[in-house]
């Protein structure tokens, strides 16, 4: 069963559909005590930074996920905010402390190019690692679709397993034992985007 | 690098034969409204041709029903994996969270916006600015000037498109889908004069649209424009059009747009 953690923020259903279209038991996990039944936990999240990390800390799912998916490695998946809330500590709006799964900051995007749009809103070409199980199946360059304005910059390049370029290396997925995060939305990737979720199903850290 | 996007415009209103039905319709000049069919299904034939993205926007003049709007949304969820825009009605800071959770990614928000400002603001510090797409629609009146115009275009505002294209970012909007709405459904281009001010002053994406009938007029909006995506509702609903041509020939045309599935 996979469980999609929800702390109040982002758009739950997408993400429960996508998972529900490829035939996997997926659940809604409204309580920290939830995800105790669950296999795997997918933190969707779209949004600040800051109203996320303290709901997280409101609902009591702090505890909870550094439970199940840091001490009980349970194969976990992190989509945009939802990645970013990974990281150690974020400066969208001021200075704010992450989950800190991921020796990371959250900074913003600063395209050199000044036509270059911040939100970047769109389909882009990632470059990724093929060794890792979760892009099996892809092609070459395949483009999924972003939606952002600020990226996580990791201080380990080892936890980098994904880029895309804009006019720079921007992290579009990390790895980490059993977490693995993308910037990107795989629920409204379309094809590929599917793809990854349904290797997310089979994934054994 | 963001590719530019093509996104299908799907607009709604209630059925002539079937008041609590909506279907999918086109305009030309935002009147002359003909039902073509069922949204969902046409959402899906868009899916299967690799939409960028889709468009949903509820121009009904007197149902405004956001609940009916979201039941459809939802449906839509369901089947279709790509970022979904919805417009049409939308009010208050509750209409963006009805939407937004029942699968929406964006809002577009057009009279609303001018009438009360304080909302892209508001709903931008919500739910993030990414999911505030202020709608502009503006024509030039009698004296060539150009104004923004709400309800539908019934009702002109004292804006210059730029300047309240400028506002809505300054206040939040994530986003900017315009349309001259002389040039709605009239196949003969977009209006590239106003596109390109708003692309070239703004920093945010700007969504051109309202006229496009040939592969070229998007290729136009892209680098004439500057638009970073161009939407068109005649375009893809009217014709049996096939989107993956359409897409070679703007590819053809130098726009570094997404090929594959």
């Amino acid at each position: 069963m996979i469980g999609i953690v929800d702390y109040g923020m982002g758009n739950l259903l997408s993400v429960y559909n996508a998972f529900d279209y490829l035939g996997a038991a997926v659940t809604i996990c409204k309580h920290p005590e939830d995800l105790a039944g669950v296999d795997r936990i997918v933190i969707p999240g779209v949004g600040a930074f800051k109203d996320c990390i303290d709901k997280i800390n409101q609902t009591g799912f702090f505890e909870a996920l550094n439970e199940e998916v840091l001490k009980n490695a349970k194969p976990t998946l992190g989509i945009c905010l939802g990645m970013q809330v990974m990281g150690k500590r974020s400066f969208e709006g001021g200075e704010f402390i992450g989950l800190g799964w991921f020796d990371a900051d959250i900074v913003r995007l600063t395209p050199s190019d000044p036509t270059l749009r911040v939100p970047n809103i769109g389909w882009n070409t990632i470059k990724y690692n093929k060794d890792v199980p979760l892009f099996k199946g892809l092609p070459d360059e395949p483009d999924f679709y972003l939606v952002h304005s600020y990226y996580m910059k990791a201080n380990d390049p080892k936890d980098v397993v994904a880029i895309y370029d804009y006019t720079y290396d921007v992290t579009a997925s990390v790895l980490k034992n059993n977490i693995f995060a993308t910037q990107f939305h795989p629920e409204k990737s379309q094809e590929f985007g599917l793809k990854i979720l349904e290797n997310f199903i089979d994934w054994k850290p | 690098m963001s590719k530019k996007r093509l996104i299908p415009k799907l607009q709604l209103r209630t059925a002539s034969y079937n008041p609590n039905k909506m279907v999918l319709v086109v305009t030309k000049q935002f009147n002359e409204v003909i039902e073509i069919g069922d949204p969902v299904s046409q959402a899906k034939i868009f899916q299967a041709q690799a939409a960028d993205e889709l468009i949903f926007i509820n121009i009904d003049r007197h149902n405004k029903d956001i609940k009916k709007l979201s039941g459809i949304i939802n449906k839509v969820s369901e089947e279709i994996f790509m970022p979904i825009t919805v417009g049409g009605g939308i009010k208050t800071s509750d209409d963006f969270r009805e939407l937004l959770s029942n699968g929406a990614d964006k809002i577009s928000i057009n009279t609303s916006a001018v009438i009360r400002p304080e909302l892209i603001t508001e709903t931008s510090e919500k739910y993030g600015a990414q999911c505030v797409v202020v709608s502009i629609d503006f024509k030039k009146d009698e004296q060539g000037e150009y104004w923004v115009y709400i309800n539908g275009g019934q009702e002109k505002t004292s804006y210059h498109p730029l300047d309240w294209a400028l506002k809505a970012e300054k206040l939040g909007a994530g986003e900017l889908l315009l349309c001259n709405i002389s040039f709605d459904g009239m196949r003969e281009g977009l209006d590239l004069e106003i596109i390109k001010s708003i692309s070239e002053n703004s920093s945010i994406p700007v969504i051109a649209s309202g006229g496009c009938g040939l592969a070229q007029h998007f290729a136009d909006g892209f680098l004439k424009g500057k638009a970073d995506a161009v939407a068109a509702g005649s375009f893809f609903a009217h014709r049996d059009q096939n989107f993956m041509q359409t897409r070679s020939q703007i590819k053809n045309a130098g726009i570094n747009i997404r090929m594959h599935l």
